[in-house]
């Protein structure tokens, strides 16, 4: 529940996002019945526990999850207040007017009353304004455009989702790795996202907000770790058949040590290029090249305005289909069925 | 309040209606013949509506669906009409003379289908023949100028696979020419059924439904014709 | 010649779906021949495929229910198990079976399972609740449920020839384009879908008419029974929604027959716009899925505790606010897709305002129940089972409503688990609940109580068993669809959830139990009264089963409980029939159009989904045919004569009579 650790900020230092937007450093709650909220806090901190409390949503290691959290247990106190009583008065008076029981009253004229009607709607309605407000304050808040108010610089990470693995992309340092995702603790991470082939959603339960990524377009998250540790991150949208192994390692480091790991990182010999990332885009969930040393810069803008193709998609069945059904090969780059040089060759440009 | 209950002509009536449970202030309302209809509220009063109004009814319900249909298929172009994938616009694309004639085409047949229904109202056999062959025929010349529309555009690399506005182009305009094919599909078994069975209260309740189907098209061309060919013509 | 189809198509290779199609290969085969043996043809031909009658096409689609009900529950018992088995390994069904099994049963429940149980109900029970004698277009209501008969059996088609969609029961673009799925499955989904959703969308053309234009005399909008409200609404999301889902899934069809660019990567096609046109239909199925089953409890409520129902025009009120608002709450399906935060703030407060409607709807229930002398016999018990598990269900929805919450809960299992919770506790709970109910009036025996009771506590610790642990693994961040598990902390959860649909099969077993020993013993459950729960709306005072024109007399309403006045009449020592003269009722004609539709129908999208164009053709040329031929003829309707009418009505009348006499007197 550190929502709060973004007070003091220095949004000058915000790189421009989509939807940057500049507002006050957040208040500690008081929005919602914080005795309740409390209460609900504790009831879950309790099923947490039991649950052994491993990276899941109550276990939030970042500002943006422990907003999402709170939110979510903010919203379910604000409704078990009323669900509950409702439930318990729902079985008394069911198990009351049994029809065995003959110390209950029938009154089978009991159909209408006009200021039960007022306090039917009434209720669901309160409680719903009271929601409203937190849908309002938290959808703000929590955008996943908005930067994280921070006085250190942020790090861009560029994401791309590929069948079935996730290549992250150092766009200032010139390096990536696949699958394994390294980030300074305490820093701001500007993730741009996109795919490479279908919908997938990247997504670090304990870092917080999910979002999708779509070919030929480009999402935009900002996640911070708080302290170093391992997360587990996955997609979080169904892709394909080899989507369960779809899932990767955040490495939070201690900020001081992020400098040794990218220069580790350089020194390796791998190669990003068009080529590279086209024998990577193929359908798989092998990582053999993990790590790059050279990341050619304008990749990522490449594959989101789709100089580089889409993901070819399953090859080994092309060959059942009729000719005569498939689409017709299609004047535009991005449309023809095989990866010929004049992509490459567009991918230069497009550097 | 009213206790009269054995006035009551059902097998099946009101003994609680003096509770007024929901407080909507009737009365059971039998004091007299006429009264029971006082009492009721609704529009359930006469039972179950004639045929002709239930059948009228249903299809007038099936072409509002079918126009939220096209309106997916519009919400579908809307979305898509810059999506040109450095193809060919609409403005490149479109002719506007030919669709002019298509839209007097259509109109026309408008004109004719409602011919046809006065015809039909006079019973007269020969008139409504005639005006229901003049109303195929329009539509299918409609549709000509469609298809040789279409294959023009095909031949000029500009069809539905090119771009996505042109895929969303040929879904709209083509959804809605296979209406109007369908249409005169319709139209020529209807007018073979009229010609066997003569003016049948069956036949008569499919020949007002066609001519709903037809008036249908013809608005849903009008959308067509301003928001497609016209916005796109000018842009 | 056969296009894409060839002896590759049949998985030789795959034991499990072989053998499985092989069982009810060979149990089909058998039914058959037993049918054969007994000389039941004649008697189901005439009786029930070429019927038109509301009542038998509703207890055929209940039938189709069942079945598929059982179909899709095969499929998340593998689910439930592959899990279990794959944790740290490969478990026993591989990404590509698995993909299929869990879209096939989304696909299934959804579209086949509770979608017809749905359309079961309203088509037995509205024009009897009505007072009147047949929906408003008979031939076509037996049209939609042969064509949704079609779109079942393709779909359990694709499980031997060739193979079903491998995306999801939504088949998302772009992976459902031809470049990432070029198999058949993808196509079977949408011919499937198509088919039986032109059923669908007639159905609901059917009853919105029928309900509006129908009404027996005096029945004003104020006085038809709550299911008919519910129904009414239902039918009209039916009508606005269900083309959105034909012209979404015919643009996906051009997309992958006709190289089309509408949601394809390339081309500048647009795949968001195919999750939001999806769920412009998809959120409104929801509603046309649990807006009868709300109807169902509602007369429920009312007849087991004997009252009518608290606060009606609350309830009509808050029907319709739900049927509305519904439509605009489509974007919380994807609140992680980018949008803006005044986008998402717009659409969450929209989606938790359905919930006030909701709420009104449990407050009422529950000040039914409040002086009323409740009986806790099964239908109830459901209801009660009903009212507690969709409240939290519904809760959770709230909470996923709101967007910062949905961004870590979204496509998890906690999401999964929450549409669970609603579907199962809301729909299926509903369905057992009308099931259980209208089985006498459908059949003229009840169902055996203790059999019912077992299955309803046994489903309901089975559904919580399972359903639970999914919440909480949501919550750890598992999401949804995986075919293996790495991270061990999901582990006991998913071995809880997998013990749970151990217990709810064994609730399977009872009902299953319950309809055959109760189909066994019928003669000593036989109902003669026509009326076993003193009820209160008019399908209780025809004989149970009804005769085929429902009414000897159309009724005349007066009040909002017609059936419930005249028994109070009865009780006053007034013998309620004034009229006891007779007249010949006219009756719609059977006629097998539907089932001759159906068939080429079938042929049609078997053609399509394999290529094989002459085929297609020729079902197209066929289906035409059947059309012109059905258009063609002279007669009708067949005419009953008074003097069976008179006899029918009769023979219950007596009975009836008795028993109210006899039963009233008591209270």
């Amino acid at each position: 529940m550190r929502i709060g650790d973004r007070q003091g900020a220095n949004t000058a230092s915000c790189m421009l996002g989509k939807g940057k937007v500049e507002r006050g450093a957040l208040q500690r709650s008081n929005y919602a019945a914080p005795v309740v909220a409390r209460a609900a806090a504790t009831l879950f901190a309790v099923a947490a526990v039991l649950t052994g409390c491993s990276g899941g949503v109550f276990d939030p290691q970042g500002p943006i999850a422990a907003g999402n959290t709170k939110i979510l247990l903010n919203s379910l106190a604000v409704m078990l207040v009323i669900v509950i009583p409702t439930l318990v008065a729902l079985l008394l008076i069911a198990w009351k007017y049994r029809a065995t029981n003959s110390q209950a009253r029938y009154d089978p004229e009991f159909v209408y009353s006009g200021r039960i009607e007022l306090i039917v709607w009434g209720i669901p309605t309160l409680t719903i304004l009271f929601l409203g407000g937190l849908i309002y304050y938290g959808s703000q808040r929590l955008d996943p455009r908005m930067p994280i108010i921070s006085d250190k610089p942020q790090l861009n990470v560029q994401v791309v989702a590929l069948d079935w693995k996730w290549l992250f992309i150092y766009p200032d340092q010139q390096v990536a790795t696949v699958n394994k995702l390294v980030i300074p603790a305490g820093v701001p991470v500007h993730f741009t996202l996109t795919s490479a082939s279908v919908m997938n959603a990247f997504f670090v339960p304990q870092l917080g907000s999910m979002i999708y990524v779509m070919n030929g377009m480009q999402t935009d998250l900002h996640l911070q770790a708080d302290h170093a540790g391992t997360y587990y991150g996955q997609s979080a949208h169904f892709s394909g058949d080899g989507f369960s192994d779809m899932h990767f390692q955040v490495h939070a480091i201690p900020a001081q040590e992020f400098g040794a790991f990218l220069s580790g990182l350089k020194a390796g010999t791998g190669v990003l290029n068009a080529d590279a990332y086209l024998k990577l885009a193929q359908q798989g969930s092998d990582v053999s090249a993990a790590t790059f040393g050279h990341a050619q810069s304008g990749l990522f803008d490449a594959i989101v305005h789709q100089a580089l193709p889409p993901g070819l998609g399953p090859t080994r069945n092309k060959s059942v289909s009729e000719p005569g059904i498939r689409p017709k090969a299609n004047p535009s780059p991005t449309g023809s069925a095989n990866p010929a040089p004049q992509h490459r060759e567009e991918a230069h440009d497009a550097r | 309040m009213n206790d009269h209950f054995d006035t009551m002509p059902s097998d099946i009536t009101a003994g609680s209606a003096r509770r007024d449970p929901y407080m909507l202030g009737r009365s059971s309302g039998l004091r007299d013949g006429r009264s029971r209809q006082e009492g009721a509220t609704g529009r359930g009063e006469g039972g179950p509506a004639p045929k002709f109004v239930t059948v009228t009814y249903g299809f007038w319900i099936f072409l509002l669906s079918d126009i939220i249909m096209f309106s997916a298929f519009f919400a579908s172009y809307a979305v898509l009409v810059n999506a040109t994938d450095s193809g060919p616009t609409g403005k490149q694309l479109f002719d506007l003379t030919r669709v002019a004639v298509q839209t007097g085409l259509l109109l026309t047949s408008t004109f004719t289908a409602g011919m046809a229904s006065l015809a039909i109202e006079r019973r007269s056999m020969p008139g409504a023949q005639a005006w229901l062959v003049v109303t195929g025929v329009l539509g299918a010349l409609f549709l000509l100028l469609e298809g040789q529309e279409f294959i023009t555009m095909i031949g000029e690399n500009a069809g539905p696979t090119r771009s996505a506005f042109l895929s969303a182009f040929f879904g709209l305009v083509g959804c809605h020419g296979v209406h109007v094919g369908l249409g005169v599909l319709w139209l020529g078994t209807m007018m073979a059924q009229l010609w066997v069975k003569g003016f049948r209260a069956d036949i008569l309740r499919r020949l007002h439904c066609f001519g709903l189907f037809w008036h249908a098209l013809d608005i849903i061309w009008v959308a067509i014709f301003s928001l497609v060919y016209l916005l796109g013509a000018s842009q | 010649m056969l296009g894409k189809l060839d002896w590759s198509a049949i998985p030789f290779d795959q034991p499990i779906p072989l053998g499985a199609a092989l069982i009810v290969f060979i149990a089909g085969l058998g039914v058959l021949g037993w049918i054969t043996v007994k000389g039941y043809w004649p008697y189901l031909w005439h009786d029930w495929i070429t019927s038109v009658d509301h009542k038998r096409i509703g207890v055929m689609y209940i039938v189709l229910a069942m079945l598929m009900l059982l179909r899709g529950f095969v499929d998340a018992i593998m689910m439930r198990t592959q899990q279990l088995l794959a944790i740290h390994g490969p478990g026993y069904l591989p990404p590509e079976h698995f993909d299929q099994i869990f879209s096939a049963h989304g696909t299934i429940m959804i579209f086949f399972a509770s979608m017809p149980f749905m359309i079961g109900l309203m088509n037995f029970v509205v024009p009897l609740q009505l007072g009147i004698r047949d929906v408003a277009f008979p031939t076509l209501n037996s049209v939609s449920f042969w064509l949704t008969a079609t779109g079942a059996l393709l779909v359990n088609i694709s499980l031997v020839v060739g193979e079903f969609a491998r995306t999801g029961w939504l088949p998302y673009a772009p992976l459902s384009e031809l470049a990432y799925s070029p198999g058949v499955g993808v196509d079977y989904y949408l011919w499937a879908i198509q088919i039986s959703g032109v059923g669908t969308l007639l159905t609901g053309v059917n009853l919105v008419t029928t309900i509006l234009k129908m009404r027996a005399p005096g029945m004003g909008y104020l006085r038809m029974p709550m299911f008919c409200w519910t129904s009414l609404a239902s039918n009209l999301l039916i009508v606005a929604a269900f083309p959105i889902l034909t012209a979404t899934l015919a643009m996906l069809t051009l997309d992958r027959y006709l190289g089309f660019h509408f949601f394809t990567n390339e081309a500048g096609g647009n795949q968001m716009m195919f999750v939001n046109l999806i769920w412009a239909w998809g959120h409104p199925e929801v509603y046309i899925l649990v807006l009868p089953a709300f109807g169902v409890f509602s007369e429920i409520f009312s007849t087991f505790s004997s009252k009518p129902l608290f606060g009606y025009r609350s309830m009509v009120a808050a029907t319709m606010f739900i049927c509305l608002v519904s439509f605009m709450v489509w974007l919380h399906h994807f609140f992680t897709m980018g949008a803006g935060a005044n986008v998402n703030t717009a659409f969450g407060i929209a989606t938790s305002v359905i919930a006030v409607g909701t709420g009104v709807k449990i407050y009422n229930w529950l000040f039914t129940m409040y002086g009323g002398r409740v009986r806790f016999e099964t239908p109830m018990l459901w209801a009660l089972g009903f009212v507690t598990t969709f409240t939290i269900g519904g809760m959770t929805g709230v909470l996923l409503a709101v967007p910062p919450a949905d961004y870590v809960l979204h496509n998890s299992l906690f999401l999964v688990a929450h549409f669970h919770n609603v579907i199962i506790s809301g729909v299926l709970f509903g369905a057992f609940a009308g099931f259980t109910f209208w089985f006498p009036k459908a059949f003229g025996f009840r169902l055996y109580e203790g059999w019912g009771k077992a299955a309803f506590w046994l489903t309901l610790l089975g559904f919580i068993l399972v359903f639970a642990p999914l919440y909480a693994v949501g919550l750890e961040g598992m999401t949804r669809r995986l075919q293996h598990i790495e991270v061990d902390a999901w582990v006991p959860w998913i071995v809880i959830a997998a013990s749970g649909i151990a217990v709810m099969l064994v609730g399977a077993a009872c009902q299953i139990a319950q309809l055959f020993l109760s189909i066994r013993d019928r003669d000593q459950l036989r109902d003669d009264t026509g009326d076993p729960w003193d009820g209160r709306s008019l399908e209780w005072s025809t004989p149970s089963p009804p005769p085929p024109f429902n009414f000897a007399h159309q009724p005349h309403v007066e009040n909002e409980e017609p059936y419930w006045s005249m028994k109070q009449r009865v009780i006053d020592g007034q013998d309620p029939r004034t009229d006891r003269h007779y007249e010949p009722i006219d009756m719609p004609k059977n006629t097998p159009t539907g089932f001759v539709t159906a068939f080429f129908a079938t042929v049609i999208g078997f053609a399509l989904i394999w290529h094989i164009w002459w085929l297609s053709i020729l079902g197209f040329l066929g289906a035409y045919a059947t059309f012109v031929v059905f258009a063609w003829r002279d007669q009708a309707e067949i005419v009953i004569p008074a003097e069976e009418v008179e006899r029918i009505d009769c023979d219950r009348t007596a009975a009836q009579m008795a028993w109210l006499r006899r039963g009233e007197q008591v209270r």
